[in-house]
């Protein structure tokens, strides 16, 4: 099996899709020809099925959304990109009051089969209005579907059953993430929303993490292995809809959990899931739950400061050996 | 323009049935059985009648938070657009949506929304779809002056515009975005004009004219079916009533509402004078209409009122395509 970029891999999951269905297309600022998506996740795309299909838009976010909104409910698939999560605040309306509403205040007259592709994260000095990790307040929408692919393989796969999907998806992306390498099918394959992975099997802690925080927890799960610290570590993959059972049945095995985002602290995806373990699962705990997130700051520039404010290796080994 | 003698009875029917249906939904909301509040079409008809008469079938309207009228002369269920106000089962919402969102999809309506300026947007989307999957179907969106500051407005025009795409901007110039008259809040004699900055064909016409709006729209709707791009149309008038529910509309001059709500130009009698001038009704054939339209009005009251409301836990419902 061929190792890709997580990029290649989200590209070759679009192409499939778009060869497969004539109404699925893409659209968003520097999509097409000239540049391929600021992220270069496109590249090509637009040579391949023309500039009708590989949209590019003007920078009008509200109405990118919006165009997405009125395109799905008459027929066809749209694609949207938002360049950076940040920029998603410009089309808050048309996400969490149209899309997300849609099927409901009508009554199930209509569905909203939109993807939206945007990117979170930090980690490249682009400071407050290109770095920030938003999944929460998708997650506090209801209506929307959410996916937060960390891995090559999970990005193909969830891309397509993103775009296949009756309802709309929020796809969230991290920058840090398109480089990393993975084994990835040629063939078709979809994975199912609301199933969690486990990326790595172990008995003393359960770390649950998204996004880029994954790869970090992992690096760190290898460093407490040599001190005798066993870390199994879940993927949600999809906060909407949310595999609890997968890690209730984790922490019910382990006693510990320790939560890992991006997302500046208060009422992050992190909290959510602190309170549903203690609902469902308290008696199992015999540790406090630990949360790591970036403080409650917006993400600063200066490399020293930024540094700092992204949940590092230490900071997340640091957790972990708390709770033992 | 000529217009067919069957064309003005169309006309003046469906002026009409949207007065009966206005005037019957204020008559329920003095029996106090519509719950929340209303922002009633009354004083506007001529612009959803002349709109709608001049589409067909599958062409798409977007309506806006003042919708009954659009919904009604797009040719919807009354029975279900009743019972959708008095919040029943039977509703074409399933009581979800009520007065803001009283949307049927089959009848060719893409929503109504309770976000001003929201819906332009999606119109952009629904024709874009028209254009990609090759039909001749237009779509006509609805929006006010208040709408016309709004952002969305400058980004929806200008898309529509680069994209050449088959729609008609309707702009329902009632003087008035809730109590703010519109003079105090466009630098511009008239709203029309701004789609000159987006080479956008404009025109303003008398709202409380059925054949006027209706002579434009087919202009309209000529050129977007001829791919040669959207058209903006300006409709100047008047609301009956108050902006809501409670509202006297005291801020409105006297001078202004007396000439405005005078009989010379009332919306259902310039129709009917102009038809039965034009020779395509009688006086005898003008009342028929009206007791046929008001008996249906009545018996999709009584529909309305008979109708059960919906079971409480009928609120998880309709979330999702597919219940997760």
């Amino acid at each position: 099996m061929p190792e890709i970029t997580y990029r290649d891999a989200l590209k070759a999951g679009l192409r499939e899709e778009m060869l497969r269905d004539e109404r699925v297309f893409i659209m968003g600022e520097d999509v097409g020809l000239n540049w391929g998506g600021a992220f270069k996740v496109t590249k090509g795309l637009a040579e391949e099925f023309g500039e009708d299909r590989v949209r590019d838009t003007p920078i009008s976010e509200n109405t990118i959304a919006g165009a997405a909104v009125g395109a799905a409910i008459t027929g066809m698939k749209p694609v949207a990109e938002i360049m950076f999560g940040d920029l998603i605040t410009l089309a808050m309306d048309q996400v969490c009051n149209q899309a997300a509403k849609m099927r409901y205040m009508f009554g199930g007259q209509t569905s909203v089969p939109l993807v939206l592709r945007t990117v979170f994260g930090g980690g490249k000095n682009i400071a407050s209005h290109h770095s920030q990790s938003l999944e929460a307040w998708f997650m506090h929408t209801p209506g929307l579907k959410i996916v937060v692919p960390a891995f090559a393989y999970d990005a193909k796969g969830l891309i397509k059953t993103a775009i296949r999907d009756p309802d709309p998806v929020m796809f969230f992306e991290h920058k840090l993430v398109y480089d990393k390498k993975e084994e990835v099918p040629d063939e078709d394959y979809t994975i199912p929303f609301g199933q969690a992975r486990v990326r790595r099997e172990g008995a003393d802690v359960t770390v649950w993490g998204t996004l880029f925080m994954l790869h970090k927890a992992l690096e760190v799960a290898d460093e407490l292995q040599k001190e005798g610290i066993s870390v199994e570590i879940i993927d949600p993959r999809t906060l909407a809809p949310l595999d609890t059972k997968t890690l209730i049945e984790s922490v019910k095995k382990t006693g510990r959990l320790v939560l890992v985002t991006e997302e500046t602290k208060t009422g992050a995806t992190t909290a959510e899931i602190a309170a549903i373990i203690q609902e469902e699962a308290f008696d199992w705990l015999d540790a406090p739950i630990k949360r790591v997130n970036a403080p409650d700051t917006p993400v600063p520039f200066s490399p020293p400061l930024e540094e700092y404010f992204i949940p590092d290796n230490k900071r997340i080994a640091q957790a972990i050996r708390d709770i033992m | 323009m000529t217009v067919d003698k069957k064309t003005l009875k169309e006309l003046y029917t469906r002026t009409l049935k949207v007065r009966r249906f206005e005037e019957k939904v204020w008559d329920l909301f003095g029996e106090n059985i519509v719950p929340g509040t209303l922002h009633l079409y009354l004083g506007q008809e001529a612009v959803a009648a002349g709109v709608t008469t001049a589409l067909k079938k599958t062409d798409w309207i977007q309506s806006t938070h003042r919708g009954h009228g659009h919904v009604v002369a797009k040719g919807a269920d009354m029975n279900a657009a009743l019972a959708e106000l008095l919040g029943k089962a039977s509703g074409s919402c399933k009581g979800k949506g009520g007065s803001m969102h009283i949307t049927q999809f089959d009848a060719g309506v893409l929503g109504a929304t309770g976000v001003v300026a929201s819906g332009l947007p999606i119109a952009v989307g629904a024709a874009l779809s028209c254009q990609m999957r090759g039909t001749d179907d237009v779509v006509a969106c609805f929006f006010g002056d208040g709408a016309s500051n709004n952002g969305t407005f400058g980004e929806s025009l200008n898309m529509s515009a680069i994209w050449k795409l088959p729609l008609i901007w309707v702009v329902e110039n009632n003087l008035y975005a809730m109590g703010t008259p519109i003079k105090m809040m466009c630098p511009s004699a008239n709203i029309a004009q701004r789609a000159d900055g987006y080479c956008i064909p404009n025109v303003v016409v008398d709202g409380n004219n059925t054949l006027a709006v209706y002579n434009a729209t087919v202009e309209a709707v000529k050129r977007a079916r001829a791919g040669e791009g959207p058209t903006l149309i300006e409709c100047q008038t008047y609301r009956m009533k108050g902006h809501s529910r409670f509202d006297a509309a005291k801020y409105r001059p006297e001078d202004e509402a007396k000439h405005w709500l005078s009989e010379e130009r009332d919306a259902v009698r310039i129709i009917r004078e102009i038809a039965i001038e034009q020779g395509a009704l009688t006086e005898k054939e003008a009342e028929k209409i009206d007791s046929k339209i008001a008996g249906e009005v009545e018996k999709a009251a009584e529909f309305a009122k008979k109708s059960e409301y919906p079971k409480p836990e009928e609120t998880l419902e309709d979330l999702f395509a597919e219940v997760l």
